[in-house]
């Protein structure tokens, strides 16, 4: 049971920090509404790109 | 009105104290600027107006934007993020004002949300934030 928690955390904790690190750096827009709604557009979803420009201006 | 409603109420504060108080709050936040729907700035962190008033165009522009876009169709746009490999912008508005603020990369989204809209709060405190809170129904026990 040991070596199956250990063999899980060897490879389960570098994968988790490698799949954080690339959500951390992938480009994508939150729109939030008074709903409580919210809606994510990843890069390439339609009406992304200008919002991704005006930020990168604004940076 | 119960002195319970009256203590959470936020005490209307002038705009760049607010801003003071947001980057005191929040590391997160590298710059930012409270401005009205009209585009006028109110304050902000930087030292270069003009600085302050690109951040601002910029904001206004990702809100028409934003709201023109897909998704918003019977719904209003109180707040955005768009997340950048550089860093993050944020935008968050409540009736005619609005804050913009820019983060390193990765932030805490929703942190950096939660001080933008503590901020705006502390400048038009809304009705809603002196409501007073309903209090839960006391449990009874049956007795056995």
């Amino acid at each position: 049971m040991r070596r199956l928690l250990a063999l899980l955390l060897l490879v389960g904790g570098p994968l988790l920090l490698l799949f954080r690190r690339r959500d951390g750096h992938r480009e994508r827009v939150s729109l939030y509404y008074d709903d409580g709604s919210m809606v994510t557009l990843e890069r390439g979803a339609p009406g992304s790109e200008r919002l991704l420009e005006l930020a990168r201006s604004a940076l | 009105m119960s002195s319970r409603a009256e203590a959470v109420r936020l005490a209307d504060v002038e705009p760049a104290a607010a801003l003071a108080d947001l980057t005191e709050i929040s590391s997160q936040i590298e710059t930012a600027a409270v401005f009205h729907s009209d585009g006028s700035t109110l304050a902000s962190t930087f030292a270069d107006d003009t600085l302050a008033a690109r951040l601002v165009g910029s904001a206004r522009e990702l809100l028409e934007a934003a709201a023109a876009g897909p998704g918003g169709e019977g719904r209003t746009l109180t707040q955005l993020e768009v997340a950048l490999p550089e860093g993050s912008v944020f935008v968050v508005r409540d009736g005619e004002l609005a804050v913009a603020a820019t983060t390193a990369a990765s932030p805490t989204a929703g942190l950096v949300l939660y001080d933008l809209r503590t901020c705006l709060r502390s400048l038009a405190p809304s009705e809603q934030s002196a409501a007073p809170r309903r209090r839960r129904a006391k449990k009874t026990t049956a007795d056995a």
